[in-house]
């Protein structure tokens, strides 16, 4: 039972991750049908974002300017304040990491995407493969090819659960910051003007042009919204697992898309639907049957579902006309 | 049957120029190392031809050839580890010898490729489009796991220990025999099914075109070569990994026939020797090679987006799959250099959620 509510614990933990990032898949799917195989390698910029500014802010310069911070929106917002005091640091961090990568998203959009959206989805489709190929690539150039350890951003505890479980404190953060962001993202799609456009351009985008949407600035806006959500789930990443690599977003990113592809490529909640049973089933191999198989899991899931539900768990079945 | 002496003349000669060749590159006349890059680009070329019968000509969009190339390729070395010794001295030894248990360590690769394929290919050609693309995908990558599981193969550490059998002559056979095999089949009672199944599948289906039956033949087929492509890699170097059969090769082999041009024989050899070529080419920008590659090949894309040689009517199986036909071949004309393409796949996006906002969606 333990074993069982260990597993659980380490599977919703990564599942929130791969929901994260399936997240941005399922977005650029909705607006454009591209299959954005650089999502991946975002994430995997994300975490070297956050690994530098962890570095040049200082671990601990960051934590000064996390406890300044700290006096004053931790006692706002979490009275008194029962939390490690620099998550502060790790919050800034990861905004921080966010920013540079919805930018990066917004240019490899501008450059690489919108020049061949004219043309044939399977164009789209090779640029999306040479723009993961450059970047994991300039990644190995730009930040070296061998793995770096990622700054400790906060006290990590573990805290003994009720049946001899433990949950750590990072997996605790994960999952709060990992929900905080969907429902944030829930609010920008649904509740505000540019959100009620992404979905206009989603449902039809000559349609959506006619009314007067900027399609262009809201598919940069998607892209952004992607990329951002993809670099939180990399410092996510690193925070609980140190270890970040340049290809690190090749098997995570795949997995991910998977993920989405499960719950219904182009429907939100889908994806965080599959990225939490694709993180979630992983565990329970690695922890029941054999940790060599892990990777295999989630694609034969996907290949299963994909046989009986071509359309994914929550995806509207497409009728075929004539 | 002057017809079929005119082939065998032509056979005989492509044999014996290519056996030719293998002398001169044997002798060493010409550097180790061209020859090598050389030799690469043969097996990219099976690799390249066979994946361009099932995308290109069939329509389906499939991204899991590198696996296919796996089992033929750990098949066929299994075999000759285990066998091949004893069979080439009992052949009577030496190169001949070799030659003939490198034939069957080939038929047996390509035939054990096939199943795979066949295995594959059945559930999940029912597919289409992105689907099927994903679903070949996860396929692949399940091989490489299953690949990294075998003990008796060398598991994560690679299979090592291959008698290494390579020659020109050899390469080039069967990259010859590919390119002939599927010039016969695109231009064939069968080629025209699946270039139909391609242009329209409801419509080819409707004039009694079997398209399940086709679809998996071809892939089958395209499997098997590819399978046979992987045997010639496994007596390359004498050694295999589970890693160098990832997506990433499934990709390279994906990006030569979009480079070459889909649908063209002669686009997939070219791009096929292009991309064993340039990452060498690059050689001299060291650690920038890959990145100058990447950029060359978006930039590729951006200018010159149907490829070296392809026709751009193999992309329309792919494209506009409902509306594009409704209209008149004028329009279609004016849809490849519009975004028109785009609206019509926003369109059917458009028409599946207003499907389900209906509340009729999930039914079948």
């Amino acid at each position: 039972m333990s074993t069982f509510l260990q597993q659980l614990i380490n599977g919703v933990s990564l599942g929130a991750i791969y929901s994260l990032i399936a997240l941005g898949y399922t977005m650029v799917y909705g607006v454009l049908k591209l299959i954005n195989f650089a999502h991946g390698d975002i994430y995997m910029v994300g975490a070297f974002m956050g690994y530098y500014l962890a570095n040049g802010l200082g671990a601990r310069g960051a934590q000064a300017l996390g406890m300044s911070a700290d006096g004053m929106i931790a006692r706002g917002l979490l009275g008194s304040g029962t939390l490690e005091p620099s998550l502060i640091t790790a919050l800034v961090v990861m905004l921080l990491a966010m920013a540079i990568c919805a930018v990066l998203g917004v240019i490899i959009e501008r450059f690489a995407y919108r020049p061949v959206r004219k043309y044939s989805r399977l164009t789209a489709l090779i640029t999306a493969i040479g723009v993961s190929l450059l970047l994991e690539n300039g990644g190995q150039v730009v930040f070296g090819a061998d793995p770096k350890f990622f700054p400790e951003l906060f006290k990590k505890q573990n805290i003994e659960l009720f049946g001899g479980a433990t949950i750590s404190s990072a997996d605790i953060i994960v999952l709060v910051i990992a929900i905080a962001l969907m429902v944030a993202l829930q609010f920008i799609v649904f509740r505000t003007k540019t959100g009620r456009a992404m979905r206009a351009v989603s449902f039809n985008l000559q349609s959506a042009k006619l009314m007067g949407i900027n399609t262009d600035r809201i598919i940069m806006f998607t892209f952004a919204l992607g990329s951002a959500l993809a670099a939180a789930a990399g410092v996510l990443v690193a925070i609980r697992i140190p270890r970040i690599d340049p290809l690190m977003g090749i098997l995570v990113g795949l997995k991910a898309f998977v993920a989405a592809v499960l719950g219904g490529i182009g429907n939100i909640p889908g994806a965080m639907l599959g990225g939490l049973l694709i993180g979630i089933t992983e565990t329970m191999v690695v922890g029941y049957l054999s940790p060599t198989y892990k990777d295999a899991v989630a694609f034969a899931i996907l290949i299963l579902i994909l046989l009986f539900r071509p359309s994914g768990l929550l995806g509207a079945v497409a009728q075929e006309k004539v | 049957m002057p017809r079929y002496l005119r082939n065998l003349l032509i056979a005989l000669v492509v044999l014996g120029v290519l056996f030719g060749l293998d002398f001169v590159f044997q002798s060493r006349m010409i550097s180790p190392y061209f020859t090598r890059i050389l030799m690469l680009s043969g097996i990219a070329v099976t690799l390249a031809v066979s994946l361009n019968l099932i995308n290109g000509f069939t329509g389906q969009f499939s991204i899991g050839h590198a696996g296919f190339m796996a089992v033929g390729a750990y098949s066929s070395a299994y075999f000759s580890v285990t066998y091949g010794a004893n069979l080439a001295d009992t052949l009577g030894g030496g190169k001949l010898g070799w030659a003939i248990a490198l034939a069957a360590a080939t038929v047996i690769g390509g035939a054990f490729a096939g199943l795979a394929g066949l295995i594959v290919g059945v559930p999940s050609l029912r597919l289409k489009g992105d689907y099927l693309a994903i679903v070949t995908l996860g396929f692949g990558q399940i091989i490489v796991v299953v690949l990294n599981n075998i003990e008796t193969v060398g598991g994560a550490r690679g299979y090592s220990g291959i008698p290494i059998v390579k020659s020109f002559f050899w390469i080039f056979l069967i990259a010859i025999l590919t390119i002939v095999i599927v010039y016969n089949i695109v231009n064939s009672a069968f080629g025209r099914a699946l270039i139909s199944i391609r242009e329209d599948e409801l419509a080819a289906e409707a004039m009694g075109v079997n398209t399940t039956r086709y679809k998996v033949m071809a892939f089958v087929i395209s499997s098997a070569l590819a399978g046979a492509g992987g045997v010639l890699l496994a007596h390359f170097d004498g050694y295999l990994n589970p890693k160098s059969f990832e997506f990433i090769k499934s990709f390279e082999i994906l990006i030569m026939i979009i480079l070459g041009g889909l649908g063209s024989i002669v686009g997939s050899v070219l791009g096929a020797i292009l991309l064993t070529v340039l990452p060498e080419a690059l050689r001299g920008f060291a650690e920038y090679r890959m990145v100058i590659y990447s950029l060359l090949l978006i930039i590729l894309m951006i200018t010159r987006p149907q490829g070296l040689l392809g026709s751009t009517a193999a992309f329309k199986g792919w494209r506009g799959r409902k509306k594009v036909k409704t209209r008149t071949e004028a329009e279609e004309i004016t849809a490849e250099d519009t975004r028109t393409d785009v609206s019509v796949d926003k369109a059917t996006l458009g028409e599946r959620q207003s499907e389900s906002s209906l509340g009729k969606g999930d039914k079948e």
